[in-house]
């Protein structure tokens, strides 16, 4: 006889951390410490997390102290991706805020001789007939939270929430707006030292030779650290740091570098490269129908850069063969796992502690510094080191969103209705993260004297969204496809996630050449879409966002609209877009319109945000963005050389929520972006009557593809 | 080593540095002031604004003799949580960041945008801010804040 595990009942970050402890603690009169394993990066976790714990606890949010994710002491809920935190971390701690509910309801039946279902609990009193009355924070000493969770813990029904589905105020936001430091880059650790690395211009040039001497000179110079061919300074003060490493760079020689493509023809690159192919997912149709004609059509995208407008930081203080890191990595514990790798010491020696800093949109530069600062602090006497990036070096040697070239073939019968689809991915892997693998993802491991060999990113399998290939399956009931990936085994420019991995490129991709298969059939966009979509909350956004965008406007010369629509992994948010844009040549994005259904939107201002966000940083990609390089090196290394989105270039955002409280939540971080680009794109197509297939589309775009076209 | 003084956020001060040493190694490295953050080192990302005599001026790049006799203000000496500065309220009200690392750098422009314009146009603050970056998208947000205050501080 088998029996199911109980913990397979269990969200996951709770089979995985099923200690009650870890994420709960009473403190202090009238506090509580809530501890998830996920980390603020500027979406507003803390405080969605924040509001589930205390409607499941019934206290209120006031009393709730968010812990920064520690390995000294945190569930280990791995990498703050994938817009995965509400879903994993939210419902951990749903699960066992009942539980610590529950537990101590019962102890306060015990001691006040009451029923526990007759105990009810405010602000965390609890109370009974008959004028009863104790706390959490009373009965803490007879309650230990030293327990696993079973799946017994039933958490509230959707109608006894007060607090989810509520736009409380942000947490961290008051500390932002009043100057309080609580940024990685504004924490000042006694005895703090300042530490910078040297970095080669030339992409993968290695350090062969450095004269020393000007830097040794330099006041304020504590330290020269050497290690194979990772070499940085460490100084008392920021300016010495960076005065040091500039003789550094003077006095290095460094070996050729590895070549870099052709900016100018990256689907030529991507499509030349030793590859491994995965078929991702085939549909067939009985009986297939033939065509009477196919389109094909190619897109691609640009290497992307994170561009978080604070360079990676992280400190490390070392105590004997003990090592406290801070940093603002998306994974404590991952980042861990590769620092035990690199250093050689067990994981229990390292202690990795979150601390926020600028916006991340996926695997920047963070772990990267953390080790950088690990290696600097050894010559540091026992002191703190920080070490922060240069812009130069963040925009050059971080990871990037990978380049995609997309193909897909459309079979159209002779009414022009879709009757076979093959959808096919040239890129390289869209994730490269520390904790994965038996080597470390970190840069300066490749660096140092035994040096690990760079990791080459791969893609998350299919059943956690995949990475090229994610969001290639259509939502969209085509008769038969065919999905196929070609994942890269080469990897010239560094690339690991970022925001949507493959998405953004494969719904570009799908809604364009939806949206052309429309025109050819004189079919309103939007008509052609709902036809071929039976899931209502698909079907919902779409007509919400056409809706309150007053779909079809009329026509106007310079004015376009275009749609763009996508479920977020085919298995998170729905989200769908409008976009309005004028232009002749140039093109403006005036207004984005979207709807979005996250399930139970916790913070719907917080959804707002985030989709506002992520519409705005789309727009960004599309109209701008592009990593550009020589065949020797990046060479957009600068703002003025990676232009992003200005205030007075920024659309007007509009969004409008489909609260479905009864419906688990997913994150909001990446819906947009997809969406906005594809809806981008066929709004060009409406105003200008051209087809711009490569990203991003600038100016000289546009005109290429008209003259294309005439 | 030479010596620069100035005010800073309304407090005479003698600070010694190099006169071309950054106004904001000062201020981050010797001062204490970390409100001013370091984006870029090159003045074009507005994460490092600081008002100079009321004018939002990036400070990775403004060396020490350039301040000696002016009056420096941070947001430090904006507000504080018991008395804010109207554009600290209305970033709050309006839940005005994502990440926030830009927002003070933003905060000093508009502030100094509003001492020169108290009732700026919707475009007109836009083009206050064109010089700081915000790679989260919460620009509408920030000039719906900024927006609110004006409209505060005219009614007061």
């Amino acid at each position: 006889m088998s029996t199911s595990s109980p913990a397979a009942k269990l969200p996951v970050s709770l089979a995985a951390n099923p200690r009650l402890s870890s994420w709960v603690r009473l403190t202090g009169e009238g506090r509580v410490a809530i501890s998830p394993g996920k980390v603020e990066i500027g979406q507003g976790i803390v405080t969605a997390l924040a509001q589930i714990a205390a409607d499941e606890l019934d206290v209120d949010i006031g009393r709730i102290d968010m812990i920064r994710a520690s390995t000294a002491m945190s569930p280990n809920e791995g990498v703050t991706s994938g817009s995965l935190s509400i879903q994993q971390s939210g419902r951990a701690l749903r699960h066992i805020c009942a539980e610590v509910r529950r537990r101590f309801l019962a102890a306060a039946s015990e001691r006040l001789g009451v029923d526990a279902a007759l105990l009810d609990v405010e602000d965390g009193t609890i109370s009974g007939p008959g004028n009863v009355r104790t706390s959490y924070w009373e009965l803490a000493g007879d309650v230990s939270l030293d327990y696993d969770i079973t799946a017994d813990a039933s958490a509230k029904s959707v109608a006894k929430r007060g607090v989810a589905r509520h736009s409380l105020q942000r947490i961290d936001i008051p500390d932002k707006v009043f100057a309080r430091p609580r940024f990685i880059h504004d924490c000042a650790l006694p005895g703090l030292m300042h530490g910078r690395v040297l970095r080669p211009d030339i992409s993968g040039a290695k350090l062969t030779a450095l004269n020393e001497e000007a830097a040794r000179v330099v006041p304020g110079l504590v330290a020269i650290v050497r290690d194979g061919g990772f070499a940085g300074v460490v100084a008392d003060s920021g300016t010495a740091a960076e005065t040091a490493l500039k003789a550094l760079r003077k006095a290095a020689t460094w070996s050729a570098g590895e070549p870099l493509p052709d900016e100018d023809d990256l689907p030529g690159f991507l499509r030349s490269q030793p590859v491994e192919t995965t078929i991702i997912d085939i549909r067939t149709a009985e009986p297939a129908r033939k065509p009477a004609q196919t389109l094909r059509r190619q897109y691609t995208r640009p290497y992307i850069a994170h561009g978080s407008i604070a360079p990676s930081c992280a400190m490390a203080q070392w105590d004997g063969d003990h090592v406290h890191v801070w940093t603002h990595s998306q994974g404590v514990y991952p980042l861990r796992a590769d620092l035990a790798i690199v250093l050689k010491l067990p994981t229990e020696n390292i202690v990795v502690e979150h601390m926020e800093g600028a916006g991340c949109y996926g695997h920047n530069a963070a772990d990267d510094v953390a080790l950088d600062a690990v290696l600097l602090a050894k010559a540091a006497d026992g002191r703190p080191v920080r070490v922060q990036w240069s812009r130069h070096d963040e925009m050059s040697h971080a990871p990037f969103g990978a380049a995609m070239a997309i193909e897909i073939e459309a079979d159209l019968d002779a009414d022009n209705e879709i009757v076979g689809w093959r959808h096919a991915i040239w890129s390289n892997g869209h994730t490269a993260r520390p904790g994965r693998a038996a080597q470390p993802a970190l840069l300066a491991a490749t660096e140092i004297a035994n040096p690990y060999p760079r990791m080459i990113s791969t893609d998350p399998p299919a059943a956690n969204g995949g990475g090229g290939d994610r969001n290639s399956v259509p939502l969209y009931d085509l008769p038969a496809w065919t999905i196929t990936s070609h994942r890269l085994l080469t990897m010239p420019v560094r690339t690991s996630a970022l925001r949507t991995l493959g998405g953004q490129g494969n719904v570009f991709a799908i809604e364009s050449l939806l949206d052309e298969i429309a025109a050819l059939r004189g079919e309103d966009p939007i008509a052609l879409r709902l036809r071929h979509l039976r899931d209502q909350r698909a079907r919902d956004v779409i007509s919400t966002a056409a809706r309150r965008a007053g779909w079809k406007p009329q026509k106007r010369p310079g004015i376009g609209h275009g749609v763009g629509f996508a479920r977020y992994k085919n298995t998170g948010a729905y989200c769908a877009a409008i976009a309005e844009i004028e232009g002749t040549d140039d093109i403006r994005v005036k207004r984005l319109t979207l709807a979005v259904d996250v399930g139970e939107a916790i913070n719907p201002d917080g959804v707002i945000n985030q989709i506002e966000g992520g519409a705005i940083q789309a727009t960004s990609w599309v109209l701008k963005e592009r990593v550009r390089f020589d065949r020797t090196r990046i060479t957009s290394t600068s703002w003025t050389d990676y232009p992003i989105l200005t205030f007075s270039e920024v659309p007007a955002v509009d969004v409008e929520i489909i609260q479905r409280p009864e419906i688990e939540p997913v994150g909001a971080g990446e819906a947009a972006h997809g969406p906005v680009t594809a809806a981008i794109a066929n709004a060009v197509f409406d105003c200008l009557g051209v087809r711009v297939r490569d990203l991003p589309i600038t100016r000289d775009r546009i005109i290429a593809a008209m003259e294309l076209a005439s | 080593m030479p010596t620069v003084q100035f005010q800073l956020n309304g407090t005479p001060i003698v600070v010694e540095a190099d006169s071309d040493r950054a106004l904001l190694d000062v201020l981050r490295g010797r001062l204490d002031v970390t409100s001013p953050h370091f984006g870029c080192g090159a003045g074009e990302c507005g994460a490092c604004h600081v008002m100079v005599d009321g004018r939002a001026m990036t400070s990775c790049d403004m060396p020490m003799w350039s301040v000696a006799g002016k009056e420096v203000v941070t947001v430090e000496g904006l507000g504080t949580a018991e008395r804010p500065h109207p554009l600290q309220r209305a970033f709050i009200t309006e839940q005005a960041m994502q990440c926030g690392y830009c927002a003070s750098g933003i905060l000093v422009s508009a502030a100094a945008l509003l001492t020169r314009n108290p009732s700026p146009t919707e475009a007109e603050v836009r083009a206050a801010l064109d010089r700081n970056l915000c790679r989260c998208g919460s620009h509408n947000r920030m000039v719906r804040a900024v927006l609110r205050a004006a409209a505060e501080m005219a009614a007061s």
